[in-house]
């Protein structure tokens, strides 16, 4: 038993390398950052908390994160109900229900900034077939992009909770008299909280560190209205070349993060208890 | 919902899914005078446009991320699924915290660690990065398909005289074969696709990856944008994926929907 524990540990080592030295160094390395003066070129210099007492009045970053989480709340909302929408309307083996899986997932194969550049391309007013106009043409055609991009993925991930619920749970509502929508508010929508809350998080995660889509589609114009968080994060650190600066705003974001993973963490572990 | 109803949402929403692929590859041949390859022309020979090291870069990538998150996470998911040792839960708890922390938040750090290393700017480090990130869903995969295989298959292995390791190469690989596809098919379609870690961790032009170069297209131009050239460039980073994904895509959903979220 003793040479298994060994061998089990070995086989977990370069895991366990990997992770250490490129997740638990950097994530450690950053908050370290964010203490001091650090530019691109040249030696760093304790500062704190300097890098964190300019995010509060950095104009940018403030309007940058006012947008990017309307953007999540908007993006999170549609593209719920979308795909929510589409594993109904495909969970059940049908003739013809393998062909419409396919088609909504499809466009996951398509690399995001591939996507991003082909949406650029369809609703541009030069040779695009739907151009898009209107009050806030950047933010439709983001939403519309993520919308395609991402909303077979997610049906995928809610069918398979979807079919894990038991047929007889169905069967034994359906004896009771249940209606459709009691069923589906009483046991599909209950029972699948996990996958919800799984759901729900990448969405909300995926959409707060929205880079590729701004940057490709509208270059986080016209007039910055368009500029994420990540996008300020890059801008900070690669235009400006102040590294800490872009270090204390990425700690801000992780630990935003690391309360909407911590939710779902919570209502995951309600299920188990 | 009757049969009518199911069938027509159904095809309209297809056909409203299909529809930006086909057009991509529709507009990416179109030309003035007609139909050609123009636009493909133009896409690997203007000043801004891709060329041929781009595309070897990006092959370089993809496959030293594919290899190396198979033997990692193929060792892993094997230890995690199948042994017990000190620090495995602890280990494995991190590997998925992983998810939690997303990359776009720590690549300042990593920039500076890889420099460190003497791997700035270097088509290794960018690999090793992307292994990393892939790790979290990968070794969750692979952990659950070693548990589903069945443990008299490996006990009868053991009885045999196998080592733990003739015993992974010879019984258990063919039997997570499924989760193998889909990670290596993750693995490569993120590596091929991935857009900002090279955006961060590449510098010079001569290392950039394809879509690191389709892109540059885009932004680099003053002025007026070349959209066709830019579908083209769309077409041809998109077909390696697409083909990729309709060879493997039965044993790719069986293999996400049986081990990337039981349990």
């Amino acid at each position: 038993m003793r040479r298994r524990a060994v061998s089990g540990a070995l086989y977990a080592t370069p895991a366990a390398v990997l992770v250490g030295l490129f997740f638990v160094v950097p994530l450690l390395l950053v908050v370290w950052m964010s203490l001091h003066r650090w530019p691109l070129l040249g030696k760093p210099r304790f500062n704190a908390p300097d890098n964190y007492t300019a995010v509060a009045d950095h104009a940018l970053l403030s309007s940058a994160a006012w947008f990017t989480v309307r953007y999540t709340v908007l993006i999170t909302l549609l593209l719920f109900v979308v795909a929510f929408g589409l594993a109904l309307l495909v969970q059940n083996r049908r003739p013809g229900v393998g062909f419409f899986r396919t088609a909504f997932f499809l466009p996951m194969a398509v690399g995001f900034a591939s996507a991003s550049l082909l949406f650029l391309g369809l609703l541009s007013e030069e040779i695009g077939p739907v151009p898009l106009t209107g009050d806030s043409p950047a933010l439709g055609s983001a939403v519309l992009l993520v919308l395609w991009r991402f909303a077979g993925f997610n049906m995928l991930i809610l069918l398979t909770g979807l079919q894990a619920i038991p047929v007889d749970v169905y069967e034994a509502a359906r004896i009771d008299g249940a209606t459709r929508w009691q069923m589906f508010r009483r046991i599909t929508v209950p029972l699948m909280r996990p996958t919800i809350a799984l759901v729900l998080t990448m969405m909300i995660t995926g959409s707060l560190l929205a880079f590729d889509q701004f940057w490709i589609l509208t270059r986080g114009g016209p007039d910055n209205s368009t500029t994420s968080l990540v996008m300020v994060i890059y801008r900070e650190a690669f235009v400006r070349l102040d590294l800490g600066s872009a270090a204390g705003i990425s700690v801000v974001l992780l630990v935003l993060l690391a309360v909407v993973s911590s939710v779902q963490l919570a209502v995951l572990r309600r299920r188990s208890a | 919902m009757s049969r009518w109803s199911y069938y027509v949402t159904g095809t309209a929403l297809a056909i409203l899914f299909l529809f930006p692929l086909v057009w991509s590859g529709w507009a990416s041949v179109r030309t003035d005078t007609g139909f050609g390859a123009e636009n493909y022309a133009r896409l690997f020979s203007s000043a801004n446009g891709i060329r041929a090291v781009h595309v070897l870069n990006s092959l370089i990538v993809s496959a030293l991320t594919v290899t190396g998150t198979l033997i990692v996470a193929t060792l892993a998911g094997y230890a995690f699924g199948r042994f017990r040792f000190p620090g495995r839960d602890v280990l494995f708890l991190l590997t998925l915290a992983i998810l939690m922390v997303p990359y776009a938040t720590i690549l300042i750090a990593l920039y500076v660690l890889l420099g460190w290393l003497g791997l700035q700017d270097s088509l290794v480090g960018l690999s090793l990065v992307l292994i990393v990130f892939q790790l979290p869903f990968s070794v969750f995969m692979m952990r659950n398909s070693f548990e589903a295989v069945p443990i008299e298959l490996e006990e009868s292995a053991r009885v045999d005289g196998c080592s733990s390791f003739g015993t992974l190469v010879r019984i258990m690989l063919p039997a997570v074969r499924p989760g193998l596809v889909t990670v290596g098919l993750f693995a490569f379609l993120t590596s091929w696709s991935e857009f900002f870690a090279p955006l961060i961790l590449l510098n010079s032009t001569g290392k950039f990856t394809a879509i690191l170069a389709v892109v540059n297209m885009r932004t680099a131009s003053h002025g007026s944008i070349d959209y066709a050239a830019l579908e083209a460039g769309v077409v041809f980073m998109a077909v390696p994926c697409l083909v990729l994904f309709a060879f493997m895509q039965r044993s790719y959903v069986r293999g996400f929907t049986s081990g990337a979220l039981k349990g």
